[in-house]
């Protein structure tokens, strides 16, 4: 992965930069605002994509969004480098630092603004943590929907930042489908407000385009977000298969039925076995393929849609069905889920946690295409799969002192996006592009694409100094994408038939 | 009169907007031309007419996906998901009542164009967030797409976003992929009658934090109650405070019982049951009959639910005009005929402290060329669009001016 080359100038003028910073955001009650000593700095060299290291030039942690205003138009102005950072936990190396750039992070806006039931709306600071939305309206039997798997610690500007999902977006929608308003601020410091507790934006919809922007359009300083009310009753059911194929057909059979469960996933035998012994969930050991299928609302509801699952799932010929008789044991069932991925960290030095979305209907094949893959590369693969909506996340395993397995295993999951664009997919569903899937992106989009694509950047940052290097394999300069090619005097498409 | 040009494939859709750019020329494009009153008026030297453009490429009811041409027409979209008991969840509006078209004209493309929804906006949101992905003819000549066929897609910024209300003068979009969802099985609306505005929204909203998963409010006063042509509604000479509960029929009918136990502490409960549930609906959905549709000035009023009848109350101390509410008081639509000017900066001023915007949905092209159609940006936030537009279509050649001077 080969970053832009830092700028040295810029790097020989650190000490006038962090003098700069110190003015604007001064020492606070709790010590320095700006970081600048190497071991205050590694906390911040990688995020969680950790392959990838990189200490930033310096970290400056501002109070309020006038300093991030006054800190954005000072970079901007002398061509300094910004990337945002909330709780630092992208998987795709989304704040990954740069040598030459300003780590901007927002741990100190940590302030939830107001909770506003009549309107059902919450106003918080971006750096709160996803978990603890949904806990300061818990009381009112409230919740904030997206779920990553992240929450306790994720920041909600972070969730804008990457569109986050979680188990539940199959029924409830993503971040941007949950999303009301945001206060920005752009890299020349204009603070801007889009949206607010009343639905859709006036004008062009950029509350839906910084949405997923990966930091590479405006630093997040405020979030409104849609809570609901939480369902009167949820139940899981956990349903086996010894063959992979008849899960995916049982996913097909019951969205087709016209039913939206509130989550579905799938796990293969490897992550159900290391799972299970890993927080003994109650899973089943000798079946191929397990789904957890929970259904929420009304109480006679869940009864109906359940007994409608079972019959789907009978007329498939499934041996396993067992379903929740209680909290306690529906959360027991996702328990074993939600520690997936530390249960694959058990059992092998290192994973990688692949991330790519497929339509649905080709779930078995692609299942038996990866198999394929595992003997190929001689690794091992744990799937988990978000099944509602067709998000994989296939677990590689290997070991990172043994020479080469890394570069196998990125090999290994590169193949597996390639197959998920392959058969009407993307490269990825939720964890973002970042660092980790920019050159690939090539595979997806045309030039014209990737250029359209920069172009709204130039909108938003025209130096480009807003998380370069990530998301776009090339990097082009904003006055050469605007640029209209006009050859020898002649318009611009000069072989253009007349119609 | 501009000329129209009707292309039949995408290559002649970039060939018409390739040489309007050479001609340093402007384009107004439309689909069935259903909303054109809607918006700014402005001049163009031709029409590019995407009706032709109107298969359906892809649709698999098991993965929840239909892919059609830009000119694909609402009615045939509506036809294809109803053969699968599949439906559009964001329940968008025929208004081509407002504008005087002839019923059911519009295409999928000005849908998406137009971010349009229906009352299930509050619990199933806009065409925005149904939009998974398109193909596309920037304003600078070039073909790109964005998004894709899969809901889970975080591949790249969501254009898709930003093409949903641009309302074409971006880009000129020739393919639309949207999702689209099991139509509900069962339908039933709670009523209760001769609430004022204020209580009305109050019992909205008491309603909607409930845990009845309501999926649409609205409150309409007696004045408009009486232009419905439901039997049940336009008779009781009172105002109608409605709700719909949809989904599996035990489910619905437990439901029902429960908002009927809130709302006891209010007179004359009622059920609409199906059909006239569906057609009260389809009413508040599509406004032109509830509005009488007279009217010379329509506007549509987006708020904090909590701030809509406080709002209304304001504006009606200035202005005249009929009102009803939608997204349990958070859409209001506004009809007057009073004086012609100064209409917006009253209910703009208003919103100033409630938040929100408004945007003028009908009114004579003077009119439409004196007064602001969309919501008023502050400067930053409209530097910030010009230079969106700026990116997409440099020389100001797709639908110029539709939304804002000089955008």
């Amino acid at each position: 992965m080969r970053m832009p080359t830092p700028d040295a100038k810029i790097i020989s003028k650190r000490s006038i930069i962090v003098e700069r910073l110190q003015q604007i955001v001064p020492r606070g009650a709790f010590g320095e605002n700006v970081i600048i000593d190497s071991a205050g700095l590694s906390a911040y060299e990688c995020d969680g994509l950790s392959a990838y290291r990189q200490l930033p030039l310096v970290v400056v942690l501002p109070e309020t969004t006038e300093q991030v205003s006054k800190i954005l138009k000072y970079c901007n102005e002398t061509g300094v480098k910004v990337v945002a950072r909330g709780a630092g936990t992208s998987l795709s190396g989304g704040a990954l630092p740069l040598a030459d750039a300003v780590m901007l992070g927002l741990g100190k806006f940590n302030q939830i603004l107001n909770i506003d039931y009549a309107n059902r709306a919450v106003v918080t600071q971006s750096g709160v943590t996803n978990l603890s939305i949904s806990e300061a309206v818990s009381a009112a039997d409230f919740y904030y929907a997206p779920d990553p798997s992240s929450q306790i610690v994720c920041s909600i500007g972070g969730n804008v930042a990457e569109n986050s999902g979680g188990v539940h977006c199959l029924k409830y929608g993503l971040t941007t489908n949950n999303l009301l308003g945001l206060e920005i601020v752009l890299m020349n410091g204009d603070i801007i407000k889009l949206g607010g507790k009343h639905l859709d934006s006036e004008g062009y919809d950029l509350l839906g385009i910084m949405t997923g922007s990966e930091g590479l359009l405006g630093v997040i300083t405020e979030v409104t977000l849609r809570i609901l009310k939480k369902p009167e009753t949820a139940r899981a059911m956990l349903i086996g298969f010894d063959d992979a194929a008849l899960a995916g057909d049982c996913v097909a059979a019951i969205i087709g039925s016209g039913i939206i469960p509130s989550g579905m996933e799938m796990m293969d035998k490897l992550a159900i076995k290391a799972t299970e012994e890993f927080v003994h969930a109650g899973y089943p050991s000798n079946i191929e393929t397990l789904l957890i299928v929970e259904l929420d609302g009304p109480l006679d509801e869940v009864t109906d849609l359940i007994a409608r699952v079972q019959n789907i799932v009978n007329g498939l010929g499934s041996g396993y069905i067992r379903v929740s008789e209680s909290e306690t044991e529906r959360e027991k069932f996702w328990a074993g889920r939600k520690a997936a991925f530390p249960a694959i960290g058990r059992i092998t030095p290192d994973y990688y946690c692949v991330d790519g979305t497929i339509p649905r209907a080709r779930l078995p094949e692609v299942l038996m295409r990866i198999s394929k893959m595992s003997q190929k590369y001689k690794l091992r693969v744990a799937n988990v799969f978000h099944a509602g909506d067709g998000n994989l996340h296939p677990l590689i395993m290997y070991d990172a002192n043994k020479l080469g397995e890394l570069e196998r295993a990125e090999e290994f999951g590169t193949e597996i996006l390639i197959l998920c664009v392959e058969v009407g997919g993307v490269l990825t569903g939720e964890h973002g592009v970042g660092v980790e899937k920019r050159d690939l992106m090539e595979k997806v989009f045309t030039e014209e694409d990737l250029k359209q694509q920069q172009r709204l950047k130039c909108a938003f940052d025209p130096n480009g100094l807003l998380n370069p290097g990530k998301v776009f394999p090339t990097l082009h300069r904003c006055a050469e994408l605007g640029r209209v090619h006009i050859h020898h005097g002649q318009t611009p498409f000069p072989d253009i038939p007349r119609f | 009169m501009n000329k129209s040009l009707i292309p039949h494939t995408k290559k002649e859709v970039l060939d018409i907007i390739r040489a309007t750019i050479n001609d340093k020329a402007s384009i107004e494009i439309i689909g069935a031309g259903s909303k054109r009153g809607w918006g700014r008026p402005y001049q163009t030297s031709e029409l590019l007419d995407l009706s032709k453009l109107s298969t359906v490429t892809l649709y698999e009811p098991q993965e929840l996906v239909m892919t059609a041409d830009a000119g694909t027409r609402m009615e045939d979209v509506r036809q294809i998901l109803a053969e699968n008991h599949q439906h559009l969840a964001f329940e968008p509006p025929d208004l081509s009542l407002l504008y005087g078209g002839s019923k059911n004209t519009g295409t999928l493309g000005g849908t998406v164009a137009a971010n349009l929804s229906g009352p299930r906006r509050i619990q199933s949101g806009a065409a925005r967030d149904y939009c998974l992905g398109f193909v596309a003819i920037s304003g600078r000549g070039e073909e790109f797409k964005s998004g894709g066929r899969v809901v889970k897609n975080v591949t790249g910024f969501d254009l898709s976003k930003l093409l949903s209300g641009s309302f074409g003068t971006l880009a000129a979009m020739v393919s639309v992929t949207i999702k689209v969802l099991p139509s509900p099985e069962k339908t039933r609306t709670a009523l209760v009658f001769g609430l004022d505005d204020k209580m009305g929204i109050q019992a909205l909203s008491e309603t909607l934090q409930g845990p009845f998963e309501v999926n649409a409010a609205a409150h309409l006063p007696a004045g408009i109650a009486k232009n419905s042509s439901i039997a049940r509604i336009n008779t009781q000479g009172q105002s109608v405070t409605a709700v719909r509960l949809q989904g599996p029929a035990i489910s619905v009918e437990k439901r029902c019982q429960g908002v009927k136990a809130l709302w006891q502490c209010y007179e004359g409960f009622e059920e609409l049951h199906s059909h006239n549930s569906d057609g009260l609906w389809s009413e508040i959905r599509d406004i032109g009959s509830l509005l009488n549709n007279q009217s010379n000035q329509i506007w549509r009023i987006s708020v904090p639910p909590s701030e809509g009848a406080d709002l209304v109350a304001k504006i009606r101390s200035d202005i005249q005009c009929k009102t009803f509410f939608d997204w349990g008081g958070g859409l209001i639509w506004l009809a007057t005929d009073g004086k012609l000017e100064g209409v917006g900066t009253i209910i703009r001023s208003a919103l100033r402290l409630a938040g929100g915007h408004a945007t003028l949905l009908r009114g004579s092209s003077e009119l439409r060329l004196t007064s602001d159609v969309f919501q008023p940006q502050e400067p930053a936030l409209y530097r910030l669009t010009k230079s969106v537009k700026d990116n997409f279509d440099p020389g100001r050649v797709l639908n110029p001016g539709r939304m804002y001077e000089g955008i």
